[in-house]
């Protein structure tokens, strides 16, 4: 059950802005997501969200701005102050990154019970045989079969190995999830099984989730809140529904009034 | 293993082939190799007059710490007799009129390829290891970059997805060589391609072990004493190999043995792979089952031999 | 009686940027009140901007001006001007919307779709699940059905779904966007009877609905809305 009313944000950005020489990446974009939230970032390629992505995910440094993040000590930590043991310590137990490309985010010549318990054995677990039973249960719960648990991805289908990408992600109980168009590149059968599963797993485990799309049914089906950019600037937030039913700006009209009706 | 200042000859060689400028950036690199025990040092490796992979590394660590009242053994996969161990001995006879021997208690310096010896080191002893790829996390890891960047955060799970691996497809741990290794509980360390069976000699060894990689140029250490644990699961603990017959040779157990095909009719014994530990025990009086087969007797010929040739020194 | 909802001078424009900014206005000063246990019925023809007030109500559209106030449990909220989480919080909790289209979610079973707004507000799986499948069997979904993902239903089965959906948990305040359109005669007295559940419980309703048979028996109050229209205004 989410709790909405949380006193405090698990994630601020202020001014986020990052420049690539002249050009922009993204400019002043500042939020703050709430635990049990899940935010889309959406906009068409070129738009800034995966650069703002990158930036919050500490995988790329801003030009300006500060994004601070709630430790499980409750303490309110601007990112780019952690060292980098912290910030490292921190992407693989109380964070996830789910990638586009399910090779950018797997261990494609382990097999996928490896990929499952690398996390557990970087933070100590020196035992095999929980790590295995850890390892099946979570190949359970993205409905990949228990057999499969020695083969390595390569053997995988797209949509069984962005799943098999999930398990590995989720196995630390992370807090933040960042999800780059994770659904971008499978079939449409696929896809929906695989939003599914995520929109299962999000509510369930209570997950605060920061998800870069530029499908605006994803975003619909997963997200709560929404963020419009262009060309690297913020267009227009708010309820995801109201965003995709009301929306204000001409850039987000335009871009509600070209999706395909079926 | 003084360094000695030797008056050079026009058209000779430096002592030990290294000037003396190179021998000491190598010893620096030894020094801080020995100061953090496991840490791989990068060191400017020099060419040698041999190739890659026939120990470059370890003959420029030998070099550096050699010195004229030193007596140096060389082994390959536990003999002194083979073409990599007879060329290095070769070497360093001529480039540095060292002493040399093949008992393993009248060295001061052990170059070795693949073993350890079976006999306890000393305080007095430095065993020097040939390295072909000194960074344990290369399994898994490509980028230097990054391998270096969890040596130095201590990220260590990689090494334990690499073990999972073996079970996972094995039932047990299948590394048999090149071990991993945790040393003094911070730097998880390639102990260079020694059977796992070695691995708990380097534990708390009373020699200090210098690892030498040429082609890698990196240099580390392990000081006398030094706790050096193997990588393992609770639930699936390091073991070592276990040999269900004693060497045919010289009878000992709990020793590390080579098949050794005698014929072709598929004759073969197990023998000990430290030729120098099974010719002592011999010349004690030990004596294993095969050693009068006469298939088997010209191995044990040819090795009293070269015993008989040490002990006239 | 208490006052569960107030709107006052309530207005909204749409414009329309893809057609040179074009504004259409919508609604201009609505102002009323639905008090606990009362049923309220928007009136006026179609266009008149009912559905809007019901959109603007749950927070699916803006509201430009004026004030929306709902109470949640001792505090008021004005979700004209509410954070985006406050509004959650209110659909969780405060506000229901029982619509006339399912939004297909693929996979998950009728009764799942019927339970999730139940165990949202903390109820225990099987629990919340045992009340959607007496909800369902009273709207008549066959039971054939029940696990089944609700996108191969037809339209009327897909609707009964929803019906389940929305009255399945308690909401202070519930939004009743043309319930009964097209069920037959046994399930709109079905629907019927919910409607009187609730304002026993206290529910306070605001709902469009067109069967004029269906607004006579549980409408307590009418609200034309075609006095509220941004033209005349």
């Amino acid at each position: 059950m989410t709790d909405f009313l949380s006193e405090e944000p698990l994630l601020r950005a202020s001014g986020v802005t990052r420049f690539y020489g002249d050009r922009i990446g993204c400019r002043d974009v500042s939020f703050e997501l709430w635990p049990g939230e899940v935010l889309a970032i959406v906009g068409e390629s070129g738009s800034g969200k995966t650069t703002l992505l990158n930036c919050l995910a500490t995988r790329l440094a801003p030009t300006a701005g500060a994004i601070e993040y709630r430790m499980r000590d409750g303490a309110m930590r601007d990112l780019f102050q952690l060292t980098e043991a912290e910030r490292r310590f921190l992407m693989r137990t109380d964070w996830g990154f789910v990638h586009q490309n399910a090779a950018d985010g797997l261990r494609m010549t382990v097999s996928a019970g490896a990929n499952v318990g690398e996390r557990l054995m970087a933070v100590g677990n020196r035992h095999y045989g929980n790590i295995r039973g850890t390892a099946l249960d979570w190949l359970e719960r993205v409905e990949i079969d228990g057999t499969r648990i020695d083969d390595d991805p390569r053997a995988f289908s797209g949509g069984m190995r962005q799943r098999l990408q999930i398990a590995r992600n989720l196995v630390t109980g992370p807090r933040l999830v960042f999800m780059d168009e994770p659904t971008g590149g499978l079939d449409v059968s696929v896809q929906a099984r695989l939003l599914d599963l995520l929109r299962g797993l999000v509510a369930d485990l209570g997950l605060s989730v920061v998800i870069v799309t530029h499908d605006l049914a994803v975003a619909r089906l997963l997200s709560h809140r929404m963020i419009v950019m262009r060309n690297g600037e913020v267009i227009e937030t708010g309820l995801t529904d109201q965003v995709l039913d009301d929306p204000q700006a001409p850039y987000t009209q335009l871009l509600v009034s070209s999706i395909l009706q079926v | 293993m003084t360094a000695v200042a030797i008056t050079e000859t026009e058209g000779e060689y430096n002592f030990a082939y290294l000037d003396e400028q190179t021998k000491r950036m190598i010893r620096r690199a030894i020094l801080k190799g020995i100061a953090i025990p496991g840490y791989q040092v990068p060191f400017a490796a020099r060419e040698m007059p041999m190739p890659y992979g026939w120990g470059t590394g370890g003959v420029q660590v030998t070099a550096a710490v050699l010195g004229r009242e030193d007596t140096l053994k060389v082994i390959d996969q536990g003999s002194d007799d083979t073409t990599n161990a007879v060329a290095i001995r070769g070497f360093f006879e001529k480039t540095a009129q060292v002493k040399t021997t093949s008992a393993t208690k009248d060295a001061t310096i052990i170059q070795t390829r693949h073993r350890i010896p079976e006999k306890e080191l000393t305080e007095d002893q430095i065993l020097v290891f040939q390295v072909p790829i000194p960074e344990p996390l290369r399994f898994l890891e490509p980028r230097e970059t990054e391998t270096r960047k969890m040596h130095a955060l201590e990220e260590y799970g990689l090494m334990h997805v690499k073990l999972y691996e073996d079970i996972a497809h094995h039932g047990r741990i299948a590394t048999t060589y090149a071990y991993p290794v945790k040393v003094a509980d911070r730097y998880v360390m390639d102990p260079s391609p020694t059977p796992k069976f070695d691995n708990p000699k380097i534990d708390n060894m009373k020699a200090l072990q210098l690892y030498g990689a040429g082609r890698e140029k990196r240099i580390y250490a392990i000081p006398p004493y030094t706790k050096v644990k193997s990588l393992d699961f609770d639930d699936h603990p390091f073991e070592v190999q276990k040999f269900d017959k004693p060497c045919g040779l010289c009878g000992a157990r709990h020793v590390y043995l080579d098949e050794v095909v005698l014929d072709d009719q598929g004759g073969r014994m197990f023998v000990c792979s430290d030729s120098d530990y099974c010719e002592e025990r011999r010349a004690e009086g030990h004596v294993g089952d095969m050693a009068a087969n006469p298939a088997a007797s010209h191995l044990a010929g040819k090795s009293s031999g070269a015993a008989k040739t040490e002990a006239g020194e | 009686m208490r006052t569960r909802l107030c709107l006052n001078d309530v207005g909204k424009t749409f414009t329309m940027h893809l057609q040179g900014g074009l504004a259409i206005p919508v609604v201009a000063g609505v102002s009323f009140a639905v008090d606990a246990g009362e049923c309220v019925v928007l009136g006026g023809p179609s266009g008149a901007g009912k559905s809007s007030i019901l959109k603007m109500i749950y927070g699916n559209y803006r509201c430009e001006r004026g004030q929306i106030l709902v109470t949640e449990d001792e505090k008021i909220v004005n979700i004209a001007t509410a954070a985006p989480r406050q509004v959650l919080a209110l659909r969780q909790k405060t506000i229901g919307y029982v619509s006339q289209f399912l939004r297909v979610i693929p996979r998950v079973s009728a009764e799942n779709v019927v339970a999730e707004p139940l165990i949202a507000q903390g109820t225990g799986e099987a629990a919340a699940r045992k009340v959607a499948r007496d909800l369902l069997a009273r709207l008549n979904v066959p039971e054939t059905l029940w696990t089944l993902p609700p996108a191969t239903f037809s339209g009327g089965e897909q609707q009964r779904v929803n019906i389940a959906r929305g009255f399945i948990a308690h909401y202070p305040l519930l939004l009743l966007d043309e319930p009964t359109a097209s069920l037959d005669a046994a399930n709109r007295a079905v629907v019927i009877d919910l409607v009187n559940e609730k304002k026993q419980q206290g529910v306070a309703m605001l709902g469009i609905l067109h069967d004029l048979d269906v607004r006579e028996v549980i409408a307590d109050r009418v609200v034309d809305v075609s006095g509220f229209s941004a033209r005349a205004a």
